[in-house]
């Protein structure tokens, strides 16, 4: 996994609760058996018209979204299926990090295993984030924010500063981007422990 | 001093902690690992490039589900890319070592069909499936939840799981369901009070004397839509419905009522806590209907389709304004006029064998309306036996229904069984979300019979006020 630096990037507003992976990734696109390729097909059903063009009145089309890295979203993001296209769907558009209130537990832990950082704020600070990259966006300039994961903290250049909270182990295996399966095959020991305390014989993979 | 009093969560988490490194999330024993073909081959192309094993092949158990064609099976998969998905399925399952339960296999099946129906689901185990709905196999007292395919790689790998601890909820349910509510209505209203995130970081324990009267395949029902409420599992402690109904499966333990005794200490103790507690009454509930675009904007079928301004919460204001502009719905339309053109009685929800007899018996001696495209798609190859061995067949196709393999089919349309668009759908599935079974199309959750009766009547009607044959 590419390890998490800190980055300052465009923030794309998506004004809608509930978003579910339906949505970020409808089920056509599921039959593929490759982990990459899934960003050209991220919001489809709401990106394109019918006729296969972009949809200018959804939110991602904006001109002045584009090159978008931060997804800034409304509570219960991600919920539904479990399918990982989601956040693989994202992080191949270019997002790594989603700001949300709160997202569902399944697509937000899917999130830390493809270096893609979710980020909870309260309702408040998502409100006044909204207000702000409106406020940017009307001026014509892009809304920008910066994610330190060191530093736990999101920033714009107008003041606003958030910490937020990240599960300390999560956040070292973001920052470092270590392999989940090989920092676990180190305890296989105590997992051959478990088993044969329970009755399970050796390993019987080949 | 004697142990505190422990939930069934507590003593199924107590017994799978393998180890809880300083600084590092705990990892939890897997026993049982459900795969199918669409969100494996990531992984096991995974475990190809790193060069690792499948740590216990015969923990794990697969079956194509998702993907696959409900009609002739004989015939090819006319879609070249399904068709690739499901003979990747193979290819790894040969590789590895797996037991695949194949196309063409008798006992194949919606994966959170068969793992009960075989005896591979069994109380006290811990059970994962790269699919949400996983939650189902919690109704026989397992830890059971759905995962992504990264984690579908690392329990294939090490059969453990980073995990830190859920939170527990009691949803208790006193009393008992009026004569034509089901357990599906029973679920649907749960979440129309819980919301849709209202269970996220729990899990849920249904717990009191309406739940302990369900059967065991009422119960799964109940258990399957947890996560429609953001609960990544639920869970009923297993008693003698729950051992009634395992006797005999072909996987459970040879020394069965040894494994009765220990299934037996599962259950809650008495005064054990849980994080959060929500009571219910059986007697509240009526016959549920969705109108909105997720399982949490529900009513009863004697209602009327609700008004997005008279809600309290913004929120809920414009997700319910958006959701009535995309199901083509007036505020205060009766639930009751609302027309349908297509029924679907299927999916890991509802398509066990309780349920298509219950389909069945409001079928009978009726026939579809004109207008209605209506199909019945059984949840496994022995439901779908069963169901012709009682003649359930004859009674949906002598009415109009279409007779179907069993598969996910038009619970999420992967397959060519879809709505088109503005189609308006009666289904006993789990999901409403736009386009979920077809781009455009307008699904409402309903209950086996009253899906059934919606597809004779050409419009949703109270199943409690329903002429039987
Ligand atoms: S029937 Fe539907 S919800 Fe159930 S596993 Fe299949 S696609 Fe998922």
């Amino acid at each position: 996994m590419q390890p998490f630096v800190n980055f300052t990037g465009v923030v794309a507003p998506l004004d809608r609760a509930n978003v579910d992976t339906d949505q970020i990734i409808p089920k056509q696109f599921l039959k593929r058996i490759e982990r990459t390729g899934f960003g050209q097909f991220l919001f489809f059903d709401w990106r394109y018209l019918a006729d296969g063009s972009l949809d200018p009145a959804f939110e991602l089309n904006q001109p002045i979204r584009q090159g978008a890295s931060i997804l800034l979203a409304r509570r219960n993001f991600g919920c539904g299926s479990s399918r990982e296209h989601a956040p693989w769907a994202l992080s191949d558009y270019g997002f790594r990090v989603v700001i949300a209130p709160t997202f569902a537990d399944i697509f937000f832990n899917n999130c830390f295993q493809n270096g893609m950082l979710p980020v909870k704020f309260d309702e408040g600070d998502v409100d006044e984030l909204f207000r702000r990259a409106s406020a940017a966006e009307s001026a014509g300039k892009p809304y920008r924010l910066s994610v330190d994961l060191v530093a736990c903290e999101v920033r714009d250049d107008a003041g606003f500063s958030r910490s937020f909270a990240v599960d300390p182990f999560r956040r070292t295996c973001l920052l470092e981007g270590l392999d989940n399966i090989g920092l676990s095959l180190r305890h296989v020991d105590r997992i051959a422990a478990w088993e044969s305390a329970h009755g399970i014989a050796a390993v019987t993979g080949k | 001093m004697p142990a505190s009093p422990r939930t069934l969560l507590d003593k199924i988490w107590d017994d799978h902690l393998v180890c809880s490194p300083e600084g590092e999330q705990p990892l939890i024993y897997i026993d049982r690992h459900l795969v199918h073909e669409v969100t494996s081959p990531q992984a096991f192309e995974g475990l190809r490039v790193a060069g690792r094993q499948v740590r216990r092949p015969e923990a794990t158990f697969a079956t194509p589900d998702h993907n696959i064609p409900t009609t002739d099976r004989r015939l090819p998969i006319a879609d070249p890319i399904s068709k690739q998905q499901i003979d990747t399925l193979r290819a790894n399952c040969r590789e590895f070592g797996i037991r695949l339960f194949d196309l063409g296999d008798a006992d194949q099946g919606i994966v959170h069909v068969i793992g009960p129906e075989l005896g591979i689901t069994q109380p006290g185990m811990t059970i994962v499936c790269g699919d949400s709905h996983t939650a189902t196999h919690g109704a026989l007292g397992a830890l059971a939840f759905g995962i992504g395919t990264s984690e579908v790689e690392h329990v294939l790998a090490t059969q453990t799981l980073r995990q830190s601890k859920p939170k527990s909820f009691e949803v208790r349910v006193d009393g008992e369901l009026h004569p034509g509510v089901t357990a599906k209505d029973l679920v649907l209203y749960i979440i129309g009070r819980l919301s849709t995130e209202g269970g996220t970081g729990y899990v849920i324990e249904y717990t009191g004397p309406c739940i302990r009267r369900l059967g065991m395949e009422e119960r799964m029902t109940v258990c399957n839509m947890s996560i429609e409420a953001g609960a990544r599992a639920g869970m009923i402690a297993p008693d003698q419905t729950t051992f009634d109904y395992l006797r005999g499966r072909d996987l459970v333990p040879k020394d069965f009522d040894r494994a009765v005794a220990r299934w037996a200490t599962l259950p809650s103790d008495p005064g054990a806590r849980y994080d959060r507690v929500e009571v219910f009454s059986g007697g509240d509930v009526v016959p549920q209907v969705t109108w909105g675009t997720n399982p949490a904007q529900v009513i009863g079928v004697d209602a009327k389709v609700p008004d997005p301004t008279a809600m309290a919460d913004a929120s809920d204001r414009s997700s319910a304004a958006r959701a009535l502009e995309y199901m083509g719905l007036e505020s205060g339309t009766p639930i009751a006029a609302i027309p349908i053109d297509r029924v679907f009685i299927g999916s890991c929800t509802n398509s066990r064998i309780e349920d298509l007899r219950a389909a069945a018996r409001v079928v009978r001696g009726h026939s579809v309306a004109s207008r209605v495209r209506a199909m019945v798609v059984p949840g496994s190859g022995r439901v779908k036996r069963q169901a012709e061995a009682e003649g359930l067949d004859r009674v949906f196709t002598d009415a109009g229904f279409e007779w179907r393999e069993a598969g996910c089919s038009m619970c999420l349309g992967m397959n060519p069984d879809t709505l088109a668009p503005g189609e308006r759908c009666a289904s006993t599935s789990n999901r409403n979300f736009e386009g979920r079974q077809g781009k455009g199309g307008r699904t409402h959750l309903v209950s086996p019979a009253m899906a059934a009766a919606a597809a004779v009547a050409g419009h949703f009607t109270d199943i409690r006020q329903w002429r039987y044959h």
